[in-house]
């Protein structure tokens, strides 16, 4: 890299030192300043098939519009089965899961939670209606139609939202990923969508669901690159650990279950199998962002480095305050902190 | 006006000053009697019994059943090395003042400074963890503090990772999130909070908010009159990233040396440009397979 780029190392390792805001931060005994999340593996696999199913149920209704009923019946029916195992993964998650039903005791829409359990619950009951109506007729002529749209329009930020779920905490590479997440888990949302499809549904009628599950794929590894560039430093944990290792997994799986659906999807055997890595693949996403954010708040320096820095820089005033201030109105009391030499 | 004097402001006739700590890290002797006072009080269950390592403290950060922590930090700070920098303690006794400050408690005196400061939940004005609650369980008081109502929290956890100083966390085989309460019960009962009652050296002063700003404001210029040039209040403005604390702090050195997040933001000032791109997720992504399925070839 230096050879190609004519740079030294001592160049490199200035660039390298202003990337990095604060080499070493100071922490307290290296223990973490914001705690990592309590959530169990039940999470990963919800942010999982929430996707699927919002993504799903919006594929179903598209798909009927086209015509396409085959493949429609069985979208909705994988919607259906991505908003049934939604709820039981999350209230299994809670604490106390008995007062699941809390989730709705208000509407709050500073807390992402609080908007995904209404988004959930309206999803839930209208693709149980919609799939109803798709498999068997017996919804009465309005109500099938309107749960149908209904489905797909919760379905859609249904697949989303999760990203801002993650987003709204003080976890540097959740936080400071705020901009792109929704984008790089709508993007796999469709392409679980596309490959879920392509698992039950005969290849000549699969021919919308095989362009979501490569198109989904791809723009969901660009998207997953772009947003570890993007984060710089903060991005260290997708690439290092658990988090690593997931993410190289989640690339290797989509990629070659995209290849196969792009290139045998027309036989149902390739079908079938491409469906399945692509599926196994954005799973493995899910999983590496979940597990990069533990990795993320457990390290002080992604928490203060970037605090520090902006600080330092004159960014922002911080939260100490070294000059005492006469009068609570003065209007210069803000002044910020300059470090004495020390020695 | 700060979002928390609004929020107390729902409370009509029953709305009171708003309440707080001022923890004067410098008046700090390690003693933990705040630790102890603060677990009878509110009976926080037992915990790690341990040897970190880390100095005197063996109580670790704030969690689900630690709601003060003193933190002690060892120091090699030059003492009169070098006559041209001006020393703490050295200059500043002569001059009579230091014992005065009450700076002697944490100068050794042969290099080592030993700094001790009780840390607690912030009970900031905008609250990360307030906003994220899915449930409600967690609410601004009528003294504009941050609670926890154990009768509601399903231990979701949402708070855990949202508050920026790592104050919340669950109580394993409870399920539910525990913090300070700032002594709810007590304030109710015009009582002051366990800590603050327990506190030997008044290190930690309860009071309204508004009054122990002023008093934390001639306390910073008295240390800085008496060399002790590093003193600096932390959280104590309403124009830091959470809208300033109900507990704020006077530190000796950078709010990280404690663990303590110098520029902390509430993540929901965020907030917005957070929906605006799940939105814009949300529709791409309609979008996106409007055009695979309807434009796909038949």
């Amino acid at each position: 890299m230096s050879a190609a780029t004519g740079r030294s190392g001592a160049e490199r390792r200035r660039d390298e030192a202003a990337m990095v805001p604060d080499a070493e931060p100071r922490s307290y005994y290296g223990h973490p300043v914001v705690k990592p999340p309590v959530w169990k593996p039940e999470i990963p696999f919800y942010l999982f098939t929430g996707g699927l199913a919002g993504a799903s149920a919006a594929l179903a209704l598209l798909a009927e519009a086209r015509g396409d009923d085959a493949l429609a019946r069985r979208a909705w029916a994988n919607a259906f089965a991505g908003v049934s195992a939604s709820p039981v993964l999350l209230i299994a998650d809670l604490g106390r899961p008995s007062r699941f039903f809390n989730m709705l005791r208000l509407v709050k829409v500073t807390s992402p939670m609080n908007v995904g359990s209404w988004l959930l619950a309206g999803s839930g009951l209208t693709t149980a209606l919609a799939v109803a109506d798709a498999c068997t007729g017996v919804v009465p002529a309005p109500a099938g139609a309107i749960a149908k749209r209904a489905s797909a329009a919760l379905g859609l930020p249904l697949a989303t939202y999760t990203a801002a779920l993650l987003a709204n905490t003080a976890i540097p590479a959740w936080h400071e990923a705020r901009g792109i997440l929704p984008f790089v888990f709508a993007s796999s949302a469709a392409a679980s969508a596309g490959a879920a499809a392509l698992l039950t549904t005969p290849p000549d009628a699969a021919v919308p669901a095989r362009r979501i599950a490569v198109g989904g794929a791809v723009a969901g590894m660009v998207l997953f690159e772009v947003m570890e560039k993007r984060l710089g430093d903060l991005g260290e944990p997708y690439g290092e650990g658990a988090a690593g290792r997931l993410k190289k997994a989640a690339t290797a799986l989509t990629a070659s279950g995209a290849a196969m659906v792009a290139g045998l999807g027309g036989r149902r055997a390739g079908a079938v199998a491409g469906g399945a890595l692509v599926l196994a693949g954005a799973l493995c996403e899910r999983w590496s962002v979940f597990r990069a954010g533990f990795q993320s708040a457990s390290d002080p320096r992604h928490t203060v480095g970037p605090q520090r820095a902006r600080v330092r820089q004159g960014a922002r005033g911080g939260a100490a305050r070294a000059v005492a201030r006469t009068s609570p109105e003065d209007p210069e009391r803000k002044t910020v902190f300059e470090p004495r030499a020390r020695g | 006006m700060p979002r928390a004097e609004l929020e107390v402001r729902t409370y009509g006739s029953a709305a009171r000053p708003r309440a707080g700590f001022f923890t004067d890290t410098t008046l700090c002797i390690g003693c933990k009697a705040c630790e102890v006072a603060c677990k009878e009080w509110n009976r926080i269950p037992a915990d790690m019994q341990d040897f970190t390592g880390e100095s005197y403290d063996n109580t670790g950060p704030l969690d689900a059943n630690t709601w003060r922590h003193v933190a002690f930090i060892e120091q090699k700070v030059p003492v009169g090395a070098d006559g041209a920098a001006r020393s703490l303690v050295t200059t500043a006794a002569a001059e009579g003042l230091a014992a005065d400050a009450g700076l002697a408690t944490y100068q050794e005196g042969d290099g080592l400074r030993w700094l001790m400061a009780s840390d607690v939940c912030k009970h900031c004005t905008d609250a990360a963890c307030l906003d994220v609650c899915p449930t409600g369980a967690l609410f601004r008081t009528e003294f504009g503090t941050v609670v926890v109502q154990e009768d509601v929290c399903n231990g979701c956890g949402y708070c855990v990772p949202a508050c920026p100083f790592g104050v919340l966390d669950q109580r394993e085989g409870d399920g539910r999130v525990w913090k300070c309460t700032l002594c709810y019960d007590r304030l109710r009962d015009d009582k002051e909070p366990a800590c603050a009652q327990a506190c030997p050296t008044n290190s930690i002063q309860f009071g309204e908010l508004a009054e122990l700003r002023e008093r934390a404001e001639q306390r910073l210029q008295r240390l800085h009159d008496a060399g002790q040039d590093d003193a600096r209040l932390y959280l104590a403005d309403d124009d830091d990233g959470i809208g300033g604390a109900g507990a704020f702090f006077l530190l000796l050195d950078e709010p990280e040396t404690y663990g303590l997040p110098p520029d902390p933001v509430a993540t929901t000032r965020d907030l917005g440009a957070i929906w605006a791109a799940t939105g814009a997720a949300a529709l791409a992504l309609g979008a996106g397979l409007a055009a695979a399925v309807l434009g796909a070839r038949r």
